[in-house]
C-alpha cells in the first residue's frame, strides 16, 4: 500500500540541459560538487606542486610553471590554501557527498527544496569563475594569505594586488553563501524527511555529520560574513575598519575570522568522521562500537569548537588572560575528538576485517589523523605556541589532519560508494597501489615538516636562503625531501584518476544493489538509482549497524528488512 | 496520494490559536505605547533612564513580536532554543572579542593609536547640541 | 520544467511544515551576522565616547519614523498572514501590498536621510562611526528590499488562492527584519 514514486512524477523526457546542467535530483547536484570539487583540487595541488619545487630548488624554473617570483610565490601559497578548504574539502565532503547520500541513506527521494539545491550549486560555480578570474587580472592573484590579515589585504599599496584581493574576497563570500543554502536544505531535509520508522539513532551517522557541520557553520559563519562586508568597504572605498589609524582594530578581523576559522575546521572533520564510521562498520562487520556516545560525544565537541578560536591569535597581541582561557579550552577539546578515534578503534577490534581499498584508506585516516591530532596539543599550550607559531610544525599538524579529512577520508568514501554511484567496480589493485602511493608519498612531504619547523623554518618563506641559520644543507635536504614526496604523491594520483575514469565506463559492472552487504538504505536503491531513488519508499526497522547479530545466519541486517 | 507510509498531512501548525485581527491590533496598540515612550526616554537626558527606555523597551518589544507575531511559543520548543543558541554565539564573540577590541590597554599592553583619539576627542561633550 | 514537488518536501517527522523549518534555520543564520556586526559596532561605540557626537548627528526623527513604518508593516503582514489561513485571498494580497508599501515607505525615508548626511558631510568614509552606520543600515535595507520582491512574488501566488503557505514564512522573515531595526535604531541613533 505504500506511494509510487511514479505518481508524483512528471513523465516528460529531460533535456540533456535539464538532466545535467541545471538538474534538480539531488545526485546530479552532488556530482557537479564532487566534479567541480576535484577539479579545483587538482588545481590546488598543482600550486603546491610550484611551491614546493619552489623551495626545494629556489631560483630555478619550475617545469611546467616557469620562474616564481616572490610576488607569485605569496599567490601559489594563499590560493593553494584557499582552494583547498573553501573549494576542494568543503564541497568534495559536505556539498557532494551529503546531496548524494542524504535523501538516500534516510529513504527519501530527493532534498525538500530541489530549486534551491540547484541555486546554491549555481552560486557556488559563478564563486569558482571569480576565484578563477582572480588570477587573471593585473598583477595576479591575492597573496596575503588565506587567512587575509588586514592591513595587508585592505590595502593595495601593501597587497600590490588592487582587483586580485577583491576578487578573491568577492569568491569567498559567495562560496559562504552557496553553503548556508545548501546547509539549510541538509539540515531540513534530515529533520523532515526520513522514511518511516527511522527514528533519530537509526540515523547513519554519516547524515548526521553533514548535517551537523552545516549547523556548526551556519553558526559561524555570520562574523566573518560581516567582517567580509567591512574588509570589502576597507579595500574598495577606504573605510577604516581595520585601521588603527582611524579608530579601527586589526586584531578584529582576527577574531572575526578564526571565529569562523576554528568551528570550520571541524565542519570538514566531522564529515570524514562520518565516511570512516561507515566504512569501518561494514568492512568490520560489527556494530558502531558506541553509537549514542560517539553522537554526544559529536555534539559536545561541536559545541566546544566555539570556545577555542583564539589559539590561532596567542602572539597576534591578544589579551594574554584570554589567552590562557583558549588554552584550557583547546586542550580539553582534544578529549572528546580522542575518545572518537577510541570509540572507532573499538569498533575494529575484534571485527572481521576485510581490506577493501576504502577500509585501508578509512584505517589509514585513523592513524595519519592520529599523528596530527596529538601534535595540536603542542599548538594548543600557549607557551609552546610562542615558539612553534608560524613554523612548519603548525603546517605539519594541519596537515596531518586536513589530508586525512579532505583526501583520504575522501578516497574512501569515493571507493566504497562508487558501485552504488556509476553501478560499476574500481579496479581494487590500482585502488591498492593508489593507497600506499598516497599514504608512503603523504607521509614523506609532512613527517619532513614538522623537523624543520621545530628547527625554525617560518611559513611563508619564499627563500631560505636569506635566513642564514636556516639555509644549512641538513634542512634543506629535508625541504627537497619533502617536495620529491609532493611529486611522487601527485604521480600516484594519476593511478586514481585512471581508476576512476575508465572504471566509471568499462568497470566491472555491479549487477547487485548491495554488494558490500551494508545495511544502509542506499543499499536497496539501483546501482546506480533513478531519478527518485526507490520505485517504493522504504521503511525502517531497525538501526545502521546491525552487524553479526548473534543468533543471525547472516552478519547483516538491512534497515529495511521487516523481521 | 497520500499512502500510509509518507506524512503528507501529519505538518499544519495551528497557528490561529484564536487570534483575530483585533488580537494583532491591540499587540500593535501596546508597541506604539513601548515606541513613544522609548523615543521620550532619552530626552531625560539621564543615562539610566535611556538605557532601560531605549534598550529595554526594544528587548521588550522584540519578544512581543516574536512571540504575537511570529508565534515563536506555538513552534516547537527547540526552535526558541536553535534562536536563543545563535544569540549564544553573537555573545560569545562579544565577550571575548572585547576584551581586545573594546579596551584600550590590558594586561602588559596598550593600544596607543585608539588612546589618542580618544584623547583628541575628550572635549567632544562641549559639542553636543542640547 | 517538469518538476514536481518530491515526497521529501511533503514529509514531516518533526511535525513542522518544511517551509517553516527552513525559515527559522535561515533566521538563525540572520542572527549571527546581523549580531556579529552589531556586536563589533557596539565594541567600539562603548570604546569611544565621543561618538555619541556623531550620533547626534544622525536623524533620529527619521530613524523614529521609520521604526513606526516597520513595526506598522509588521502589523499589516501578521494580518495578511491571518486572512491567508482563511483562504481570503483579496484580503491576504491586499495586506501583502500594504507591506511592502511600508517598505517602500521605509527606503524612501532612508533615501532622504542618507542624501542629506551625504551632502552634510557624513559619508561612508567620515569616520568609522559613519562606516559602521551605513553598512548596518544598508545591510538591513538589503533584507528590507529582498522581503518587499519575495513578497510581490509571494502576493501572485496567492491571489491565485496557491502556496498560501507562504504568507506565514515571509512573515516570519518580515518580523525579523523588524526586529533588527529595534535593535538598529537605539544603537545608531540614540546618542547621549
Amino acid at each position: 500500500m505504500a506511494t509510487s514514486h511514479a505518481e508524483h512524477h512528471d513523465h516528460h523526457e529531460m533535456s540533456f540541459w535539464e538532466k545535467y546542467i541545471f538538474p534538480l535530483d539531488h545526485k546530479v547536484i552532488g556530482m557537479q560538487y564532487l566534479f567541480t570539487g576535484i577539479l579545483m583540487g587538482v588545481l590546488g595541488a598543482y600550486f603546491s606542486y610550484v611551491f614546493r619545487m619552489q623551495l626545494a630548488f629556489p631560483g630555478t624554473e619550475v617545469p611546467l610553471f616557469g620562474l616564481v617570483t616572490s610576488a607569485q610565490y605569496n599567490s601559489l601559497i594563499t590560493n593553494h590554501g584557499t582552494i583547498m578548504i573553501f573549494w576542494f574539502a568543503m564541497p568534495i565532503l559536505v556539498a557532494a557527498f551529503g546531496n548524494y547520500l542524504i535523501p538516500l541513506m534516510i529513504g527519501a527521494d530527493d532534498m525538500v527544496f530541489p530549486r534551491i539545491n540547484r541555486l546554491s550549486y549555481q552560486i557556488f560555480f559563478i564563486s569558482v569563475l571569480v576565484l578563477i578570474a582572480s588570477f587573471l587580472v593585473h598583477n595576479g592573484g591575492f597573496g596575503g594569505a588565506w587567512t587575509a590579515y588586514p592591513p595587508l589585504s585592505a590595502k593595495a599599496e601593501y597587497n600590490l594586488t588592487p582587483w586580485g584581493s577583491i576578487l578573491w574576497l568577492v569568491a569567498v563570500v559567495l562560496e559562504f553563501v552557496a553553503f548556508l543554502l545548501g546547509g539549510i536544505n541538509f539540515i531540513t531535509t534530515l529533520m523532515n524527511s526520513r522514511a518511516r520508522g527511522m527514528k533519530m539513532n537509526d540515523i547513519p551517522i554519516v547524515c548526521w555529520m553533514i548535517v551537523l557541520a552545516s549547523i556548526l557553520f551556519m553558526a559561524s559563519a555570520g562574523p566573518l560574513i560581516a567582517g567580509a562586508a567591512m574588509l570589502l568597504f576597507d579595500q574598495t572605498i577606504g573605510t577604516g575598519f581595520f585601521d588603527p589609524a582611524r579608530g579601527g582594530d586589526p586584531i578584529l578581523w582576527q577574531h572575526l575570522f578564526w571565529f569562523f576559522g576554528h568551528p570550520e575546521v571541524y565542519v570538514v572533520f566531522l564529515p570524514a568522521m562520518g565516511i570512516v564510521a561507515e566504512v569501518i562498520t561494514t568492512f568490520s562487520r560489527k556494530k558502531l562500537f558506541a553509537y549514542k556516545v560517539v553522537l554526544f560525544t559529536t555534539f559536545a565537541t561541536g559545541i566546544l569548537s566555539f570556545f577555542v578560536w583564539a589559539h590561532h591569535q596567542f602572539i597576534a597581541g591578544i589579551d594574554p588572560r584570554l589567552a590562557n582561557i583558549f588554552t584550557v579550552t583547546t586542550l580539553l577539546i582534544s578529549i572528546p575528538i580522542a575518545e572518537m578515534l577510541f570509540v572507532y578503534i573499538a569498533t575494529l577490534y575484534g571485527g572481521a576485517i576485510e581490506l577493501t581499498t576504502a577500509m585501508l584508506f578509512a584505517l589509514g585516516f585513523l592513524a595519519t589523523f592520529l599523528i596530527g591530532g596529538v601534535t595540536g596539543v603542542f599548538l594548543g599550550a600557549s607557551g609552546a605556541d610562542i615558539y612553534f607559531h608560524d613554523t612548519y610544525f603548525v603546517l605539519a599538524h594541519f596537515h596531518y589532519t586536513f589530508v586525512p579529512i579532505a583526501v583520504i577520508a575522501v578516497f574512501a568514501g569515493l571507493y566504497y560508494w562508487f558501485p552504488k554511484m556509476f553501478g560499476r567496480f574500481m579496479n581494487e589493485t590500482l585502488g591498492k597501489i593508489h593507497f600506499w602511493g598516497t599514504m608512503i608519498g603523504f607521509n614523506g612531504i609532512f613527517m619532513p615538516l614538522f623537523f624543520t619547523g621545530a628547527a625554525g623554518d617560518h611559513r611563508r618563506i619564499f627563500d631560505y636562503s636569506n635566513f642564514p641559520e636556516l639555509a644549512v644543507s641538513s634542512l634543506q635536504n629535508l625541504r627537497t625531501l619533502a617536495t620529491i614526496c609532493v611529486v611522487i604523491t601527485i604521480l600516484f594520483q594519476f593511478v586514481f584518476f585512471w581508476n576512476f575514469f575508465y572504471s566509471m565506463f568499462k568497470g566491472k559492472v555491479c549487477t547487485e544493489k548491495n554488494p558490500w552487504k551494508a545495511n544502509t538504505l542506499e543499499w536497496f536503491a539501483a546501482s546506480p538509482p533513478p531519478h527518485g531513488n526507490f520505485p517504493v519508499m522504504p521503511e525502517v526497522y531497525r538501526g545502521p549497524y546491525e552487524f553479526s547479530t548473534p543468533g543471525r545466519e547472516l552478519d547483516y541486517w538491512p534497515q529495511n528488512e521487516k523481521a | 496520494m497520500a499512502g500510509h507510509v509518507d506524512h503528507h498531512h501529519g505538518a499544519e501548525g495551528h497557528h490561529d490559536s484564536g487570534h483575530g485581527p483585533s488580537f494583532y491590533v491591540k499587540i500593535y496598540a501596546i508597541l506604539m505605547v513601548l515606541f513613544i515612550i522609548s523615543v521620550l526616554g532619552p530626552e531625560f537626558g539621564h543615562r539610566t533612564v535611556t538605557l532601560i527606555t531605549a534598550f529595554g523597551i526594544a528587548i521588550v518589544k522584540a519578544y512581543m513580536v516574536a512571540v504575537n507575531f511570529m508565534h515563536i511559543r506555538q513552534e516547537k520548543k527547540y526552535i526558541a532554543y536553535i534562536m536563543f543558541a545563535m544569540l549564544g554565539a553573537v555573545f560569545l564573540f562579544y565577550i571575548a572579542v572585547s576584551t581586545d577590541v573594546q579596551m584600550t590597554t590590558g594586561a602588559n599592553w596598550e593600544n596607543h593609536a585608539a588612546k589618542s583619539i580618544i584623547e583628541e576627542n575628550k572635549d567632544f561633550e562641549k559639542h553636543l547640541e542640547h | 520544467m517538469g518538476h514536481s514537488t518530491p515526497i521529501a518536501t511533503t514529509r514531516s517527522v518533526t511535525g513542522m511544515p518544511t517551509g517553516r523549518l527552513a525559515v527559522w534555520w535561515v533566521i538563525g543564520s540572520e542572527i549571527v551576522i546581523f549580531g556579529g556586526l552589531l556586536m563589533c559596532y557596539l565594541m567600539l561605540r562603548l570604546k569611544y565616547p565621543h561618538w555619541a557626537l556623531n550620533s547626534s548627528h544622525t536623524n533620529t526623527f527619521a530613524g523614529g519614523v521609520n521604526t513606526f513604518v516597520l513595526l506598522s508593516s509588521s502589523l499589516s503582514i501578521v494580518l495578511a498572514h491571518h486572512y491567508a489561513e482563511k483562504k481570503e485571498e483579496l484580503k491576504a494580497v491586499g495586506f501583502i501590498w500594504a507591506t511592502i508599501f511600508g517598505g517602500l515607505c521605509f527606503l524612501v525615508i532612508k533615501g532622504i536621510e542618507w542624501t542629506t548626511e551625504i551632502q552634510n558631510g557624513y559619508t561612508i568614509t567620515s569616520s568609522l562611526f559613519w562606516s559602521f552606520y551605513y553598512t548596518a543600515a544598508g545591510l538591513h535595507a538589503l533584507h528590507v528590499i529582498a522581503g518587499m520582491i519575495l513578497m510581490g512574488w509571494i502576493s501572485i501566488d496567492v491571489m491565485q488562492k496557491k502556496n498560501m503557505h507562504r504568507v506565514e514564512l515571509i512573515g516570519i522573515y518580515w518580523h525579523f527584519v523588524d526586529i533588527v531595526w529595534i535593535f538598529l535604531f537605539p544603537l545608531l541613533y540614540i546618542a547621549k
